[in-house]
């Protein structure tokens, strides 16, 4: 919110003056409210591992992240690039695999990939697209500069909370959308549901039959999943739900079985299709991969783009984007080194107090290491894990990432924040103008996930 | 619609009628439980509440002897039994939540802020002098969740669904009850019962919340069991008797088939059930059983819970 010589950066002019007059007491009340709004709509999520709390309220802040209309032009051209090269990687890596012919990308960082599925090998998707559905997670660093944290591109979650954060503060302050013109993001489900019926495959007679395949209600997005068949006007189905017969997919339904084209699944590659994939999965269906590759129905996002998210793909995205569409990339990545390489490990392990260290393949904020927040003991018992298994780290250092202001239990204070913008390409690109703030609560803290006692903040593009 | 959404709303139903039955339950096990004469039948009443609620064999599993208080948490808290108030509430709001896309809001919110209010009640607090109070409670929900059931849902496939669980639940419970009681419901040859007698045919109307409808409607304060059995299995005009759920069914099931187009072998099995209910005659019934006539009856309420289940793809 403020600049470097600390005055405030235009876009919060206004709510800089709003949140000056607003007492203590009108922020505690909005917050209650908000909550027991919350609450009463059961807009939760689950925390593995923790019984008593297994459904629990992302805590919600009520100053708005903002975004002046040139700065968010800046950035969203950055991502549709972004987007138009993970999809163009996605298509070679899983046809001539050009970038590793041309030497780009070693062979190993893909082929001993988990997420790379083999028998995504030679299938063309509808209009050659991959990853429908994607959240890339951006940091700002200065002014001038945001950089992309990581891509989300299997099955990327959070964006009811970006709608009913809306909800929720236009219910609350309708004053503030009065003041200025900002950017809605309610069309997010009418947009989803276009671009999923335009992948539909070409054998689709009609209307095309859309469903969301859910894991189920012990899922930790399940509240998502119901929300948006709901704002879509599809069906929630899980995997007991839709059967395969002679080629097709259906789903039971009261009536006669129903032929389905589209799937937009949020289960993971491994779990889609026991007879494929993992045999022991009864959260999938059984033969949905063989319909998927005769091209008799669509799966959203394709089984195997976990490849091109993977935090060992993401040091090299750079080149990726370079290749494929000839241009310098626009958003930057955060420095990382690869604990793979000899002399990157070697910094890492000297320089450990100071670093950010990740897992290759982990998510949530689970398994990390955030070297300036740690005490001596947890960084050498860290550093034996890196020793162990070095290709499965990465590291960055730790950005100083810009701040927000949050209400706290001792008033507004400032609070680090990134970005998940969700984008989503079919017929063509279409980015929903803000995104899901995320905010880390704790002081000084900069792990923003939910998981990790994160909320979130209503996300502004300020029209011009 | 899908077949699991069906089911969710059927059993989201069902689950709801069922917590308000085991609170109408509990009610007239407490009541009895006050009574000065009936110390010594104190323990029966709870053994005869338990049975009432299908949960005597799972109780005594668990519990060996029949203690008040440890029925009265058994039958609200206790998550192991899955007929307790809170597993239905829980069981309910699951496939609410399963379904949310197929309810209205209004449907959603009054079950979730069910759920949410019994997850900060402590049973350690439901003490037997605020029992009637939560009691109270849990039916108020039930009713508010039915009422906005009634008062928001269109009139499709969704609300037939849940009003065949509803309905199905009660007319199971319903006959449950008298079936638990019916030696004591058997005409005999004096016209008048014992002071013992009419308290036991006043605590098998309470269960069903009839004892002052009893009165209006028979115009006689006094109790007469033949007519206790009319009342709940031959009168439609009482909301929990059996017609009167037969009723319902019915019209759900009307309302499905002329939707879908085609009748199944579930239509025919409601239709027998209401024609016989229908042209029943409370004499020819005593006459051929009471006992037997109630075992039938649930037999056939359990066949088109099953006959439903199949023919709409229940998974």
């Amino acid at each position: 919110m403020f600049a470097p010589n600390g005055s405030v950066r235009a876009p919060y002019a206004r709510v800089e003056k709003w949140l000056e007059n607003l007492g203590n007491e009108v922020i505690e009340r909005a917050l209650r409210e908000s909550e027991a709004r919350f609450r009463r709509q059961g807009i939760t999520f689950a925390v593995y591992g923790d019984d008593k709390a297994s459904e629990r309220l992302i805590p919600f802040d009520i100053v708005p992240r903002i975004f002046s209309a040139t700065e968010w032009r800046r950035l969203s051209a950055g991502i549709e690039q972004r987007v138009r090269a993970m999809n163009a990687f996605l298509h070679d890596l899983y046809h001539r695999q050009e970038i590793l012919r041309a030497g780009r990308i070693p062979y190993d960082v893909i082929i001993q990939n988990e997420a790379f599925v083999p028998e995504m090998v030679g299938v063309n998707p509808v209009k050659g697209i991959y990853a429908h559905v994607m959240g890339i997670d951006i940091v700002r660093v200065n002014e001038n500069e945001f950089y992309v944290l990581e891509d989300n591109c299997r099955t990327p979650s959070g964006v009811s909370y970006m709608l009913e954060d809306r909800e929720a503060m236009m219910f609350l302050f309708p004053e503030l959308f009065a003041q200025q013109r900002v950017a809605p993001v309610e069309n997010y489900p009418a947009m989803l549901r276009k671009t999923l019926d335009s992948v539909a495959p070409s054998t689709t007679k009609n209307e095309p039959t859309v469903v969301l395949l859910t894991p189920g209600i012990h899922n930790s997005a399940f509240f998502e999943h119901a929300f948006l068949a709901d704002e879509m006007g599809v069906e929630l189905c899980e995997g007991d739900d839709l059967f395969v017969s002679d080629g097709w997919l259906y789903m039971r339904t009261t009536q006669m079985p129903r032929r389905v084209d589209v799937v937009y699944r949020r289960i993971d590659d491994a779990y889609l299709d026991p007879l494929a994939f993992r045999p022991d999965s009864n959260l999938g269906v059984p033969g949905i991969f063989d319909v998927y590759r005769a091209g008799h129905v669509t799966l959203v996002n394709a089984p195997g783009t976990g490849v091109a998210d993977d935090k060992s793909i993401y040091t090299y995205m750079p080149d990726i984007i370079r290749f494929y569409t000839g241009e310098k990339p626009l958003l930057n990545n955060v420095p990382t080194w690869r604990c793979s390489d000899a002399s990157d490990l070697k910094y890492v392990l000297e320089h450990l107090a100071e670093l950010v260290v990740k897992e290759v393949h982990g998510s949530g904020g689970y398994g990390m290491l955030v070297g300036p927040t740690s005490s001596k003991a947890e960084i050498e018992s860290f550093r034996a894990k890196i020793k162990a298994r070095p290709t499965n780290y990465i590291a960055q250092p730790t950005l100083a990432l810009s701040a927000v202001p949050t209400f706290t239990q001792s008033g507004i204070a400032a609070r680090h924040v990134d970005l998940r913008p969700f984008v989503l390409s079919g017929d063509r690109i279409r980015i929903t103008p803000g995104g899901l703030t995320r905010v880390a609560l704790k002081e000084g803290s900069l792990v923003v996930n939910s998981s990790q006692g994160g909320g979130t903040k209503d996300t502004w593009v300020l029209e011009d | 619609m899908l077949g699991r959404t069906a089911a969710s709303l059927y059993w989201m139903s069902r689950y709801v009628e069922r917590a308000e039955n085991m609170a109408r339950l509990l009610e007239v096990g407490y009541r009895i439980s006050l009574m000065p004469g009936a110390i010594e039948g104190h323990r029966d009443e709870w053994r005869s509440t338990l049975t009432s609620a299908a949960c005597e064999h799972s109780y005594t599993e668990k519990h060996g002897d029949i203690d008040g208080a440890k029925v009265i948490h058994f039958l609200l808290f206790d998550e192991s039994n899955s007929s307790s108030v809170k597993s239905c509430l829980k069981t309910a709001r699951n496939n609410a939540r399963a379904v949310r896309t197929a309810l209205t809001r209004d449907v959603w919110e009054s079950l979730n802020s069910t759920w949410n209010e019994l997850a900060h009640i402590e049973p350690e607090n439901i003490t037997s002098d605020r029992l009637p109070e939560f009691l109270e409670w849990i039916k108020q929900h039930a009713m508010g969740f039915r009422g906005a059931l009634l008062g928001t849902m269109l009139r499709t496939d969704n609300y037939y669904f849940s009003q065949l669980g509803n309905f199905i639940e009660r007319a199971d419970n319903t006959a449950r009850i008298l079936d638990v009681k019916y030696f004591i419901l058997l005409p005999r040859p004096s016209d008048v019962g014992s002071d013992l007698d009419m308290q036991q045919w006043a605590q098998v109307l309470r269960s069903v919340s009839a004892h002052r409808a009893y009165r209006w409607f028979y115009k006689d304060s006094h109790y007469k069991p033949w007519l206790v059995s009319e009342f709940l299995i031959l009168k439609e005009e009482m909301p929990r008797s059996l017609l009167f759920t037969y009723n319902w069914i019915n019209l759900a099931l009307d309302g499905l088939g002329e939707l879908y187009g085609s009748r199944y072998a579930c239509h025919e099995i409601a239709r027998e059930t209401h024609r016989r209910l229908k042209n029943g005659d409370m004499e020819q019934i005593f006459q051929d059983g009471l006992h037997e006539f109630l075992q039938e009856f649930m037999a056939a309420n359990n066949n088109l819970s099953q006959s439903i289940a199949t023919t709409y793809n229940f998974p």
